[in-house]
C-alpha cells in the first residue's frame, strides 16, 4: 500500500541521468571499499623515504608504478586512496545505522503516539540541533581518544536529526491513512501497525535520508580527521591525507588535490542518487 | 503573540539547561581530569593538589550544581591553560567568530538570493538546472579543503589575500567565501521553491491581471511571501555557521572562539570547552527564537490569536 509520485516533464531525463552518475560513482567507491585489499598495487602502509612525494602520471618525472605518486613518507598515494575510500565508506555506513536506530526510533515513536512522547521528541530534536555538531564531537574524541569505534559512536549519537524529524512526520501521515485504521478495527496490536503497516510506508522516505546522511557522515570523518581527531594516523582517511600533505601544499598542490577531489566527488556521488531517489519515491526529506 | 513568545521562552531555557546539563556529562567523560589535568609526569600528591585546588575532590552532584549557579551569575570559571577567566577568553575571541560567521552570512545571502529567485523565474531551464547543480557541487564540497585551495590560488599563487591572521578586513574574505559555500545550496533551494510556491499562487495572478509590471510583481509580491522562510532558515544557518567556523578558524588561523576551543581540547582545559559548547548553543536557541519572531513579524497568519 505505498504511494509513489513520479514527477513528470522535461526535469526527468536531467535527473535520470544524475541519478545514474551518482549510482556510478557509489557503486565504484563500494568496490573500492570492499576489495580494497586486491585492489591496492602497494601497501598502503609502507613508507619509502627514498621515494618521498613522486609526482603523479600528469607531470613531468612521473614513475609508472607510481600513478598518483606517493606522499610525504614515500607511500603510495593511490593504495591510499583506496584504502581511504574503504574507511570513508565504512564509517559512513556505520554512523548512519547508529542514527538510524535512533532517530527512527524517536520519530516513529513521537509520531505515533502523539501527546507528551511527541513532546519529549520534538524537544530532544530541538536541543539536539542547538548542539554544534563538529564541536562536541572534536571534544568527546580529544578527551577520550581518537579510535573509529568512537568516532562512529560519536557521530552516530550526533546525526539522527533528520531521521527523528522525517520519520515523525511521515508516521504522522501515515498514521490517519484508512488502511491503519483498518488494522485497529481488525485487532492488530500497537506493535503490529508499527511493524507492519507504519514502517513500510515510510521507509521509502528514510532511504533517502540515509543516503543524504552517509554524505554527511564521510564529510564530517573527512573534516574530524582533517583536524587531527578522526580516524588515528597511520590509517589512510582522505582528511588526514589532506592534513598530512598540508605543509607540502604550496610546492606540489596535487598531494592535496588528490583526496580533496575523491571526498568531493564521492560526496557528490552520495547525494546525487540521495536526491534521484527522493524525486523516485516522492519522498519529503526537509526539516 | 504573547502565549507564543512565553511557550517559545520556556523551550528555549529548557533546551540551554539540558545542553548545560550534557556539557557538564561531556567533559567527565574522560575519567579521572585531575590526571590529565596534572600531566604524565605528576606524582600522587600532584594530582591530589590539582584534585583540591580545581574542586574536583567534591562530589559531581556539588560540582554540577556549582558550575550552574557560577555560570548563572555570568561566571563560566577559570581556564586551567590560560590562567584567566573563561568569560573574558570569550569575549575577547567572540568578535572574530562573529564577524567571520556575518560575512559568510552575507556573502551566502548575496549570492543564494538572486541564484534562487532567477532559477524560480526560468523553472525548467538550463539555468535552473545549473544553479540545481550548483547546489549539490556545493554541498560536497569539504569546507577545509575549499579553504586550502583558495589559500593555494588567492593567497600563494595570485598574491591577492593573506593567507591566515585576523589583521583586516581582506583575511575574513576567504574564510567568509567557504563558510558561505555551507550555507548557499540550503538557502538557494528554499528561495527557489518558496518563490515557485508563490508565483503559483492566485494573489500572483491577480497581480498579473491587475497589469503590473513583472519586475513589481516578482520583487514586491512573490519575493515578500518567499523571504519568510528563507529569513529564518537564514538566522538558523547564522548558528549552523558559528557553530562550524571551528574547522574554519583552524585552517585560516582565525583566532575566534572555535580557535579557542580547538586549542583547550588539546590540552584537556575542559572548564573551556564546556563553556564554549554553551554559549554557542544559547546563541543558537536566540537566534531560532528570533527566527520564529521575525516569521510571525513578517506574516500576519503567524500569530494567532
Amino acid at each position: 500500500m505505498s504511494v509513489t509520485a513520479v514527477t513528470a516533464g522535461p526535469k526527468r531525463g536531467w535527473r535520470s541521468i544524475s541519478t545514474w552518475i551518482g549510482a556510478l560513482i557509489v557503486g565504484v567507491a563500494a568496490i573500492c571499499a570492499v576489495f580494497a585489499p586486491l585492489l591496492v598495487p602497494h601497501d598502503p602502509f609502507a613508507q619509502d623515504l627514498g621515494r618521498r612525494l613522486l609526482v603523479p602520471f600528469w607531470m613531468e618525472g612521473s614513475n609508472p608504478d607510481y600513478i598518483l605518486g606517493t606522499d610525504q613518507l614515500g607511500r603510495d598515494y593511490l593504495s591510499r586512496l583506496i584504502w581511504g575510500c574503504r574507511i570513508s565508506m565504512l564509517i559512513g555506513v556505520t554512523v548512519t545505522i547508529v542514527s538510524a536506530l535512533i532517530g527512527i526510533t524517536l520519530g516513529v515513536l513521537g509520531g505515533f503516539l502523539g501527546g507528551r512522547v511527541d513532546d519529549a521528541v520534538l524537544f530532544a530534536i530541538t536541543t539536539r540541533l542547538s548542539i554544534p555538531v563538529v564541536l562536541v564531537a572534536l571534544a568527546v574524541v580529544g578527551l577520550l581518544g581518537s579510535s573509529v569505534t568512537l568516532l562512529v559512536l560519536t557521530l552516530g549519537l550526533l546525526l539522527w536529526d533528520r531521521f527523528a524529524v522525517v520519520a515523525r512526520s511521515t508516521t504522522m501521515q501515515v498514521r490517519n491513512l484508512d488502511f491503519v485504521a483498518a488494522a485497529w478495527c481488525a485487532g492488530c496490536s500497537r506493535f503490529r501497525i508499527l511493524s507492519h503497516e507504519v514502517l513500510p510506508n515510510i521507509a521509502s522516505h528514510l532511504v533517502v535520508v540515509a543516503t543524504l546522511e552517509i554524505a554527511l557522515a564521510i564529510l564530517l570523518e573527512a573534516t574530524l580527521s582533517f583536524l587531527g581527531l578522526g580516524v588515528p594516523p597511520p590509517l589512510p582517511s582522505w582528511g588526514l591525507m589532506i592534513a598530512e600533505a598540508k605543509d607540502y601544499m604550496f610546492f606540489s598542490p596535487w598531494v592535496i588535490v588528490i583526496p580533496g577531489v575523491a571526498l568531493f566527488v564521492l560526496v557528490l556521488g552520495v547525494n546525487l542518487l540521495g536526491d534521484g531517489l527522493r524525486d523516485l519515491f516522492g519522498a519529503r526529506t526537509d526539516p | 503573540m504573547l502565549q507564543f513568545l512565553v511557550r517559545r521562552l520556556i523551550v528555549a531555557v529548557l533546551v540551554a539547561a539540558t545542553v548545560m546539563t550534557l556539557a557538564f556529562i561531556l567533559t567527565r567523560l574522560s575519567g579521572d581530569l585531575a590526571i590529565s589535568i596534572a600531566g604524565p609526569n605528576a606524582t600522587q600528591a600532584d594530582v591530589e593538589a590539582v584534585r583540591k585546588a580545581y574542586g574536583l575532590d567534591q562530589p559531581l552532584v556539588t560540582q554540577f550544581f556549582n558550575w550552574v549557579g557560577n555560570a548563572l551569575s555570568g561566571d563560566l570559571g577559570d581556564s586551567y591553560f590560560f590562567k584567566a577567566r573563561v568569560s573574558t577568553l570569550i569575549a575577547e575571541r567572540m568578535p572574530v567568530t562573529l564577524t567571520l560567521g556575518l560575512t559568510g552570512l552575507v556573502i551566502a545571502l548575496v549570492v543564494s538570493l538572486p541564484l534562487g529567485i532567477l532559477a524560480a523565474v526560468r523553472e525548467n531551464t538550463g539555468f535552473d538546472r545549473a544553479v540545481q547543480l550548483v547546489t549539490l557541487l556545493g554541498q560536497a564540497m569539504p569546507s577545509f579543503w575549499l579553504g586550502l585551495l583558495l589559500m593555494i590560488t588567492f593567497g600563494l599563487q595570485l598574491g591577492w589575500l593573506p593567507i591566515s591572521g585576523t589583521g583586516s578586513w581582506e583575511h575574513y574574505v576567504m574564510p567568509g567565501i567557504v563558510l558561505a559555500f555551507s550555507a548557499i545550496p540550503a538557502l538557494t533551494r528554499l528561495t527557489r521553491a518558496g518563490m515557485i510556491q508563490a508565483m503559483g499562487s492566485d494573489y500572483i495572478r491577480t497581480a498579473r491581471a491587475k497589469g503590473l509590471s513583472r519586475a513589481s510583481i516578482l520583487l514586491k509580491h512573490a519575493l515578500r511571501n518567499a523571504a519568510i522562510p528563507v529569513v529564518a532558515i537564514a538566522a538558523v544557518q547564522l548558528g549552523f555557521m558559528l557553530g562550524g567556523s571551528i574547522v574554519i578558524e583552524q585552517v585560516f588561523a582565525l583566532h575566534g572562539v572555535g580557535f579557542l576551543a580547538w586549542e583547550s581540547i588539546g590540552k584537556n582545559d575542559f572548564p573551556v570547552v564546556q563553556a564554549v559548547v554553551l554559549v554557542l548553543a544559547v546563541i543558537y536557541v536566540a537566534l531560532t527564537m528570533l527566527a520564529d519572531l521575525m516569521n510571525a513579524v513578517l506574516d500576519p497568519r503567524l500569530r494567532g490569536p
